[in-house]
């Protein structure tokens, strides 16, 4: 744990706010994954109502944890509510949303990806996991 | 009801809506669609996802 991603208030980097995250979707045919270390415009979505960066993702709820100064456990955060892309057109497929850190240079947070979609004057939805130890968006096994 | 469309807001009664969805074990994923004479003017999708993001975490600390 480095502290980068303040999901939550944390004294750690001297600040005592969350970041701002965002949620940005990417076409079939761009390489964003695990290697992936900051949102880049290369290969994002484009089309009516969407706006370059994507959108913000709701965080209204800190992360939690399992985990006791004795035991290992797990540390999980969801986004408190669904990613919702309203009234928008992306003719061009897209299979793939990552959730940056826009407080701190854009740094990648998670990639996420699902079967390829287009939208016409609708509406894309991603609906957020119950936030438990089992279903989070984010799990991590702390120590 | 009314249906936001390519051509503006139109009644479904005038469409043909064609839905689907998809559950597998990485999303259960609906969509709907709308035609106007064959052609698509509206299409929504919802997505959920299963899969555990371990593989895919990037870089990911929680402060």
């Amino acid at each position: 744990m480095t502290a980068t991603h303040n999901f939550g208030t944390a004294p750690t980097r001297g600040t005592s706010a969350a970041d701002t995250f965002k949620a940005a979707l990417y076409v079939t045919t761009a390489t964003v994954n695990a290697a992936t270390t900051a949102y880049s415009s290369t290969g994002e979505v484009s089309g009516t109502g969407y706006t370059a960066g994507g959108i913000a993702v709701t965080n209204a709820t800190a992360p939690s944890s399992t985990n006791t100064s004795a035991t290992a456990g797990v540390g999980y955060w969801t986004p408190s509510a669904n990613l919702v892309y309203s009234t928008v057109t992306l003719t061009t497929a897209f299979d793939t949303v990552l959730i940056y850190n826009s407080t701190q240079a854009n740094a990648a947070v998670s990639v996420h990806t699902f079967g390829a979609q287009t939208i016409t004057a609708g509406t894309f939805t991603l609906t957020m996991p119950s936030n438990t130890t089992s279903s989070a968006l984010l799990r991590l096994t702390t120590t | 009801m009314l249906v936001t469309t390519t051509k503006g807001e139109m009644d479904d009664s005038l469409l043909v809506k064609k839905e689907g969805s998809i559950d597998n074990d990485i999303e259960t994923t609906t969509w709907v669609e709308y035609y106007l004479n064959d052609e698509l003017v509206h299409r929504s999708a919802h997505v959920t996802l299963k899969t555990s993001p371990f593989t895919d975490l990037v870089a990911a600390s929680m402060g």
